[in-house]
């Protein structure tokens, strides 16, 4: 079991507060609506999970948050400022210095090596982490040199999630990051995500189908057709290493 | 996908277009020249005789082997007009009075032929009239033999003798300087005082009958009124000229349009493959609803098709329309009354056929590969690519590079072939302009040789028979000369065992500075004391080298033979010349201390005063002004050159852009996933550029030094191909020609930067993350 520490306390703990979000796709000649108003706010370093089957919105909602997309209406403020009214620029911007990304399938750049694809990001990043250093955190100490083809699934995840981190960001985004794994490796991958929550204090947000991962969350949120249809906060978080599917 | 087919498209076209271009334009030109020359009755052998009696025409045609004579009469004249101040020199005939059935028919253009009882009436050439705007009615003033008289235009002409109107020894034709006119023969007989004689024959032969043979008979025939020897259609200047014009044109309708083809062709191959690699998902689905590979071969095969086919349109009517306006300039140029445009389909459907396997080779490999594997496999994207540290990176600077740059280094030497076919592809584009530009570049050199280097006269006097040396002297007490040297100019025929060539020698004084042949390096050459100065290409004709002798056989009045030695040798771009110390020559010929000409430096004020003065003398039988030669020359240059070098150019600047594009494109859209990531993790679509289109500068950049190397070697393949006794061309490639190929290179490859760019700007950064590698 792990301590409660994360709880927010005050306003000014708020990283992300989100309001009236909806969004409408169109594919075609149909519209999709992905969001049907989304209102939410993150706290610093806290550890969410936001779970819900597929097309519920999940995908939609972080890349929202992630400055990869915009809604259609509705606002998202980060440390308030409004970032659905920023520009290409200042989008690039932002998640070049505040957000970490991890995806389902890892998004490496092939023809650099485990150490490269981390240090692409440290060298614009601010006040980085040493590549070597996140990747020891990630329990990946000894493929530094490995190209993505030379490693397994969950090597390539750890890479993807120490790259994230190295540039301590604010907020670690991550869709589906077991999604292309086994249990085992899964757990490996979820171990490391827990060990940046805890270790750097980033606020992570992670979706996933598998409701056994919620237990390792400070909170669980649930989507939806396009609305988050319930929050629940976890009285004890259990250790990414308990888990098991 | 469009930008990239009308890419394509446009690549095929261009070789096509060059293709069709250059064969339209050469199969119109050769089929009209062989109607005029049928249709119009070209002789087939010329003879030149200072005067031999009209009965021994009558002897020659009994000659076998001959079919038909003609005796005429044929001498230089001078022409003044009312509102032209320089001296024009004419080739003066007699008119054929054999009608429909005589030699080389006049074609007429404007007026009507000379009306036989008229002695004041004349024709004149076309060019010419066309030059100083003269139609019927105008007059003109002819001198002959020092007996000047007024005539009347009452015809322009073109004639198959004189389609390329040129002064013997000139190096291109000067129509406003020049002129070729016809007399009724009995004004001419009456100027030249030659009742009873004639000084040309010409003649046709029988079918099948032997030129040579023929040549000889004529030769024994006239040697004792003072033959000068007959000569056939290889060495009349008109059909000479043609002939190796033509030549040069055959070899650049062979050259230009197969680098073209293989680029186009070597293009297609490559984008096709590539193209088609990136498809194989889609390969897989439709092999997934249960189409067969040939079902999939036939789609893909008919999108091959319809681009070639696209551009084969495109590339067939812009080539018609190229080949009928180049084909119009040619004939200007060549004088030629009329054009049947020509164009077999044959070589237009080898092109397109030919591009179209390349397409589909290209093409038809990728899909049987997506094809051929099963389908769940192909459905699911590639495995990662495996990636080496290069070897690049042992060096300083990459192991210190940036990530982004160490992405575009392992790209680049992890498919090294594929990067070399880009940069051979792009060398060929940019050598393709250097050498479109040959030859501009190596006649600009080759007049500045003549007139800058070899020749420092201002005008060049010739006068109508042998003078004495005291005609010097006369002419250095016109106002303004400053200086003057004599010239003798004798037309020989220089023998060595089987070889011989048929040409001019001069005799220059031996401390003459105005007329100075220079050797290899540019450096003016002493005139031997004795013996024989002759050009490299005579030299390698005749195959002789310094200290061998040579039989010299003189074509001017009495038949005389002497064998003298080659004394040393000179580099010439034009003609065949040999030279002589003055004195020498005079001495082996025996006849005096004479002079056949003058050169002249005059002040600058002083020279159309010159002109007019030397005009006026009866002995004089013409004076040509050195910057109108140069003048004539440039305007000549530019009126045809420039039409096809900018045309090879533009279309080199198509197939680089389509190369260049084209990579660019493929790149992206091989690596569009990789450069969604970086924009997700916040680079700027600048630095995403910078990993696309740094490995395709680095491509550009190095593809310039081989484009250089490539360009110099194809500017030297064309300029051996095209050498002749006229002239040769230079390999001359001066810094422009390599720094426009470069520039259109980077040129265009900023403008398919700047179309790839846009498309970087809208990469789907959300659907990247959603597709697994």
């Amino acid at each position: 079991m792990i301590a409660d520490e994360a709880t927010p306390t005050s306003r000014d703990d708020v990283i992300f507060r989100a309001e009236g979000l909806t969004k409408t796709y169109r594919m075609g000649d149909v519209e999709v609506q992905a969001l049907r108003g989304v209102d939410l706010q993150l706290y610093r370093g806290e550890f969410v999970v936001l779970l819900g089957p597929s097309g519920s919105g999940k995908s939609t909602l972080l890349n929202i948050l992630g400055g990869l997309d915009v809604p259609t209406s509705g606002s998202v403020w980060y440390h308030g400022e409004d970032i659905t009214r920023a520009n290409d620029t200042q989008l690039t911007q932002f998640r070049r210095e505040h957000v970490g990304f991890v995806f389902q399938f890892y998004n490496l750049i092939p023809s650099l090596t485990a150490r490269e694809n981390v240090a692409i990001v440290t060298e614009i990043a601010e006040k980085p982490l040493a590549p070597e250093a996140a990747l020891t955190l990630v329990g990946l100490g000894a493929r530094f040199d490995h190209f993505p083809s030379q490693l397994s699934g969950g090597e390539q995840q750890r890479v993807a999630i120490a790259r994230a981190i190295a540039k301590r960001p604010v907020v670690m985004l991550c869709d589906e990051p077991t999604g292309a794994l086994d249990s085992a490796t899964g757990v490996q991958v979820l171990q490391a995500l827990e060990q940046a929550n805890r270790d750097l204090q980033t606020t992570t947000v992670v979706i996933t189908h598998n409701a056994d991962i919620a237990r390792m969350a400070d909170r669980v949120l649930t989507m939806a057709n396009g609305r988050i249809v319930e929050e629940r906060r976890n009285t004890a978080r259990i250790s990414a290493a308990e888990l098991r599917w | 996908m469009r930008g990239q087919a009308l890419a394509i498209a446009l690549v095929i076209a261009s070789g096509i277009a060059m293709l069709v271009m250059s064969q339209a334009t050469l199969e119109s030109l050769r089929e009209t020249r062989a109607r005029l020359y049928s249709d119009y009755r070209l002789s087939h052998v010329w003879a030149n005789v200072k005067r031999a009696p009209n009965s021994s025409a009558a002897r020659i045609a009994e000659l076998g082997g001959v079919n038909a004579v003609e005796a005429r009469l044929r001498t230089a004249g001078k022409l003044r007009l009312p509102d032209f101040g320089d001296s024009i020199e004419a080739a003066v005939l007699s008119a054929s009075e054999a009608g429909e059935s005589g030699q080389n028919r006049l074609y007429l253009r404007s007026g009507r032929l000379l009306d036989a009882q008229a002695d004041d009436e004349i024709l004149v050439s076309d060019a010419f009239a066309q030059a100083h705007r003269l139609r019927p009615g105008a007059r003109i003033t002819l001198t002959v033999a020092g007996h000047s008289e007024v005539f009347t235009v009452v015809g322009v002409v073109a004639s198959p003798e004189f389609l390329y109107q040129i002064k013997p020894g000139a190096m291109f034709p000067d129509y406003e300087r020049y002129a070729i006119v016809w007399l009724n023969r009995r004004a001419l007989e009456a100027a030249l005082d030659m009742h009873g004689a004639f000084n040309e024959l010409v003649l046709r032969l029988a079918p099948g009958a032997s030129e040579s043979d023929v040549i000889a008979a004529v030769d024994r025939q006239l040697e004792r009124f003072g033959g000068r020897g007959a000569y056939g259609r290889g060495i009349q200047l008109s059909a000479r000229f043609l002939d190796e014009e033509f030549r040069q044109l055959a070899t650049m309708t062979k050259l230009f349009p197969t680098i073209f083809l293989a680029v186009a062709a070597f293009l297609l191959n490559v984008v096709f493959t590539r193209l088609i690699g990136i498809q194989r998902d889609q390969v897989a689905v439709l092999k997934a609803f249960g189409y067969h590979t040939r079902d999939v071969v036939l789609h893909y095969a008919l999108l091959v098709v319809l681009i070639c086919l696209l551009g084969a349109a495109i590339g067939l009517a812009g080539g018609i329309w190229l080949g009928k306006a180049l084909a119009a300039l040619y004939q200007l140029n060549f004088r030629f009354p009329f054009l049947d445009f020509s164009l077999s389909p044959g070589v237009a459907l080898l092109g397109i056929g030919l591009t179209m396997i390349a397409a589909l080779a290209g093409a038809g490999y990728a899909v049987f590969r997506a094809a051929g594997e099963p389908v769940a496999e192909a459905m699911r994207p590639p495995a990662p690519e495996r990636y080496v540290k290069t070897r690049l990176e042992r060096l300083w600077f990459a192991r210190h590079a940036a990530q982004t740059t160490r992405m575009v280094l392992r790209q680049l030497e992890r498919r090294p072939f594929k990067a070399l076919l880009t940069i051979v592809g792009l060398a060929l584009a940019g050598a393709i302009m250097m050498m479109a530009q040959l030859q501009l570049n190596a006649i600009n050199y080759m007049t500045d040789m003549q007139y800058r280097l070899a020749q420092q006269q201002d005008m060049t006097a010739t006068f109508t028979e042998l003078a004495s040396r005291d005609a010097l002297g006369e002419l250095r007490g016109l106002p303004g000369v400053r200086r003057v040297e004599g010239f003798r100019a004798v037309p020989v025929r220089l023998r060595r065992e089987n070889h011989s060539v048929q040409t001019m020698i001069e005799g220059l004084p031996g401390d003459g500075v105005l007329r100075r042949p220079v050797d290899v390096d540019l450096r003016p050459v002493p005139m031997p004391a004795s013996g024989l100065l002759i050009n490299d290409f005579l030299a390698q004709r005749l195959g002789v080298v310094v200290g061998d002798r040579l039989w010299v056989e003189v074509l001017d009045g009495e038949l005389q033979r002497f064998e003298i030695p080659v004394a040393q040798l000179t580099r010439e771009y034009m003609g065949v010349q040999a030279y002589m110390e003055l004195d020498a020559l005079n001495d082996r010929l025996g006849d005096g201390d004479v002079l056949s000409g003058a050169s002249l430096t005059v002040d600058e004020d002083s020279r159309a005063a010159v002109a007019r003065a030397l005009d006026k003398r009866p002995r004089v039988a013409g004076s040509e002004l050195r910057l109108a030669a140069i003048d004539a020359v440039y305007k000549t240059i530019s009126q045809m050159t420039d039409t096809f070098t900018w045309v090879a150019v533009i279309m080199g600047g198509v197939i680089n852009f389509g190369v260049i594009y084209n990579s660019a494109r493929i790149a992206l859209a091989e690596r569009g996933r990789e450069l969604a990531s970086l924009r997700v993790l916040g680079f700027t679509q600048g630095e995403v550029s910078y990993v696309l289109l740094g490995e395709q500068a680095v491509l550009v950049l190095l593809s310039i030094p081989l484009s250089f190397v490539a360009g110099y070697g194809l500017s030297w393949f064309l300029a051996t191909n095209m050498q002749s006794d006229l002239y040769r061309v230079p390999v001359h490639v001066p810094p422009g020609a390599y720094a426009f190929a470069a520039l259109v290179t980077i040129v265009s490859a900023l403008l398919s930067a700047l179309a790839v760019r846009r498309r970087i700007a809208g990469l789907d950064m959300i659907a990247v993350l959603k597709t697994r590698e």
